[in-house]
């Protein structure tokens, strides 16, 4: 069966996307990302230390031939960081298609609405492709579908949170309502809430601490590979109505008393 | 020999030899690196990093990617 996730000019098999944030080492790193059978893999921009420039990267172990690399907006809480930070990260890689995310705070790292839509629009009409990461809210993805960004990727909980889908229902009202892919990012804990993700509808989940916290990196990556098949399929398969009464498995006839 | 320049290289009082930005990368040994310099917030391209010339009081940003979710 042939179900490739296309985001903008890409296409992809896997509909697990990982971050490379909060591992031990960037061997780690590696290892879970081949256990995740991950295609994209997120990175973000930062400044290069002088005092010992010549020092491993990840970039080392992570291949960009190998994988696509998702340049991120971590840590800008304007759109103008966010801005200079891909426009960066454009030069430095080639990498047109960009994870962008604009925070409120640092305690909830919630979106900035506001930032993230004025960051999007400039992106957009510099020939980003722009996967964007925003509030669980539908309104606020059809705005930013309609400035172009080729994928909107709602939170399922705060960033690091590892609490699951905190509101199920708008995930599936934002996924309805859309035409660009819908990428469940944050939240994620454990190999159910992204089955549960993919089930919703879902195109695909991006997952960071939730793997690069297990006491077992590379098997909980593989879990969460497993989860996202599962999900995903089960959602194309169609699920059965749920019932108030039981419904008997066996036929009700031919028993042997009648 | 020429006088050290003295630019704000990421957010660092730096002194430099290097008179261009090809320079300043081969002074740092990133000649390898996959990474990416703004001058006075406008990003240079890398087709130019040998005809961008050093000032004193230059603002540079050297940035290169890391892990992150």
């Amino acid at each position: 069966m042939t179900d490739s996730l296309k985001v903008g000019t890409h296409t992809f098999t896997s509909r697990l996307i990982v971050g490379s944030g909060k591992y031990k080492d960037f061997q780690t790193t590696k290892d879970a990302t081949e256990a995740a059978a991950a295609e994209m893999i997120t990175v973000a921009v930062r400044r290069v230390n002088i005092t010992d420039p010549g020092k491993e990267n990840m970039l080392d172990y992570i291949d960009p031939k190998k994988y696509t690399i998702l340049p991120n907006t971590a840590g800008c809480f304007n759109a103008q960081d966010a801005v200079r930070t891909l426009r960066l990260a454009r030069e430095a890689g080639g990498w047109n298609l960009v994870k962008l995310e604009v925070l409120g705070d640092t305690q909830t790292l919630y979106p900035n609405v506001v930032e993230t839509i004025k960051a999007a629009e400039i992106l957009v009409a510099e020939d980003f492709e722009v996967m964007v990461y925003t509030n669980d809210d539908p309104i606020v993805a059809t705005r930013l579908e309609e400035i172009g960004c080729v994928a909107v990727m709602p939170l399922g909980n705060p960033i690091g949170s590892g609490r699951g889908l905190a509101n199920p229902f708008n995930i599936r009202v934002i996924k309805e309502r859309a035409k660009v892919p819908i990428v469940v990012d944050a939240g994620i804990g454990t190999a159910s809430d992204a089955a549960k993700a993919m089930e919703l509808g879902a195109d695909a989940v991006l997952i960071n601490t939730a793997i690069a916290e297990a006491k077992d990196e590379c098997l909980m990556a593989m879990a969460m590979r497993d989860a996202v098949r599962g999900g995903r399929m089960a959602y194309l398969a169609g699920r059965m109505p749920k019932r108030a009464f039981a419904s008997a498995s066996s036929p009700l006839e031919g028993y042997i008393w009648d | 020999m020429s006088e050290a320049l003295m630019i704000h290289l990421n957010g660092e009082e730096y002194s430099t030899k290097a008179r261009s930005l090809t320079e300043l990368v081969r002074e740092l040994a990133l000649e390898e690196r996959m990474i990416a310099m703004e001058r006075n917030l406008e990003v240079v391209p890398k087709s130019q990093y040998a005809s961008t010339l050093l000032k004193n009081s230059d603002r540079i940003e050297l940035v290169h990617m890391i892990g992150g979710g």
